[in-house]
């Protein structure tokens, strides 16, 4: 029997005000202004599957003035470093990170997607040289930003935004596997 | 005049005016060429040229060039007998064969490759074709075959046929051609068309690319068609090869539609795709294109040179 398909709820505004939907964390790193639908995977190439135990809260589809609907991760006990900040990047152009100290916002920073990215991630053209050389550090150019597609600098091929999350996502499984 | 960069890897490499000079100069090598004798131009230079990929033309006319020009060429002759095959990355390659030259001409199966051994190398790289990526001076012969013939590389009906997702020929020429004009045709059968993102950069820079299947609809307005072959040896399998072999060739009958003026132009080698017929036709201009591709290196590497 097929399910009777029911109207989604509105997603009322996060309002913490009337209705407190994420916790406040005493330490760590809240992403904020995550694409929508994005949280998850922001966790997953933080390699934070919760297995290990991490404090992490997240909301998602939550109403917001700059991006209409939008996702937040509070990850508890850890500030995050500028090569995962940059892979944040590659999936969540808009998103801000805070960094939480005693309760209070330590250092608030919106990520930016550079003009220029090296060694995030591999070029998709599988005959390019760097994937064949040793020694070889991808480079491109950022072609797009919202979603980012990238343009490499050796064989001027696109890796297209699907291309990106799939192999920061696979590279994730990888760390936590190990 | 000096080349702004110090390697030729991309056609985009070179300014519009470089290219009008650099084909100028290749008209003037043509006494040398055809002079029997040898020029002191080059004398006591050295070229080295690293081929990954068989070539008869690129690498014959190369070092014929040299030659004329009466520098010198050193060689690997199987790259398969060297280095390479103990695992040698082609970046130590390069900083091993730059000892030994004062050029680098290079053929490579991965695409980037030359634009690698650009950033690695002191000496100048000449892109002699990198996988399905660049093949700059095959453009700049093109061009000057064109120019030639049509006596203008502007106002133009450039038609493409055959395989134009693996054929790199077409990919630096299609970047090269719509500098002079504001439209190129695609012909190509289904599964090589030109790839997505050379028609988007084509188009980002307001040029027309215009995809058919129609070759014989759309033959009556074309000055040039570039012919290419389907290269067998970049599919997947044989059987994806045998989907589009033999789809499409040049022949009298067909050229009974085409402009009396149309330059027939096509890299070589052919397999099937032009019949032997049309070679003594007016329109044939892929012999032309040998010569030239002579004149166009001598003037390539007397300028990276500085000579």
């Amino acid at each position: 029997m097929t399910p009777k398909r029911t109207k989604p709820a509105q997603t009322p505004a996060l309002d913490v005000s009337k209705e407190l939907r994420i916790q406040k964390i005493s330490a760590g790193t809240v992403v904020d202004h995550i694409t929508a639908g994005y949280a998850l995977a922001v966790l997953q190439i933080l390699g934070i599957t919760g297995a290990n135990g991490e404090v992490v809260s997240i909301a998602m589809n939550v109403q917001s003035q700059k991006l209409g609907k939008m996702d937040v991760s509070k990850v508890e006990g850890r500030e995050l470093t500028s090569d995962e900040i940059n892979r944040i990047a590659m999936v969540a152009p808009n998103a801000t990170i805070n960094i939480i100290r005693n309760y209070e916002v330590h250092q608030k920073q919106r990520i930016t997607v550079p003009d220029h990215v090296e060694g995030i991630v591999r070029c998709a053209n599988p005959s390019c040289i760097t994937n064949r050389e040793r020694g070889i550090t991808s480079r491109f150019a950022v072609v797009e930003r919202t979603p980012v597609t990238l343009r490499c600098n050796y064989c001027q091929r696109v890796t297209s935004h699907d291309n990106i999350i799939a192999q920061l996502l696979g590279k994730s499984q990888q760390l936590a596997q190990q | 005049m000096k080349l702004r960069s110090q390697n030729l890897v991309s056609i985009d490499d070179l300014t519009t005016e470089e290219i009008l000079t650099i084909i100028d100069r290749a008209k003037k090598m043509a006494p040398i060429a055809r002079s029997g004798k040898v020029s002191t131009l080059l004398q006591g230079r050295i070229l080295a040229t690293l081929f990954y990929e068989p070539s008869t033309r690129t690498r014959l006319s190369f070092e014929s060039a040299m030659a004329r020009l009466g520098g010198t060429t050193i060689s690997v002759a199987d790259v398969s007998s060297s280095s390479v095959a103990k695992g040698e990355t082609l970046a130590d390659t390069i900083r091993t064969v730059e000892n030994y030259c004062d050029i680098i001409v290079l053929r490579h199966p991965q695409e980037g490759a030359a634009r690698w051994a650009a950033e690695v190398a002191r000496v100048p790289i000449v892109n002699a074709g990198d996988g399905s990526g660049h093949h700059p001076t095959q453009t700049l012969l093109d061009l000057m075959t064109i120019q030639e013939s049509q006596g203008r590389l502007n106002n133009l009906n450039v038609g493409m046929l055959g395989d134009l997702r693996f054929g790199r020929t077409v990919h630096s020429l299609a970047y090269a051609i719509t500098r002079f004009n504001d439209r190129i045709y695609c012909i190509a059968p289904e599964g090589l068309e030109l790839p997505q993102e050379i028609a988007a950069d084509l188009k980002a820079r307001g040029k027309q690319v215009i995809q058919t299947r129609d070759l014989l609809g759309i033959l009556p307005q074309l000055d040039v068609l570039y012919v290419t072959r389907i290269q067998k040896e970049r599919f997947p399998s044989p059987a994806d090869y045998a989907r589009v072999g033999g789809s499409y060739r040049v022949d009298l009958a067909l050229l009974e539609h085409a402009k009396p003026t149309l330059d027939v132009l096509h890299p070589l080698p052919r397999v099937d795709e032009i019949a032997p017929e049309v070679d003594q036709t007016k329109h044939a201009k892929y012999f032309a294109q040998m010569f030239n591709g002579l004149l166009v290196r001598m003037a390539v590497l007397s300028m990276l040179l500085e000579a």
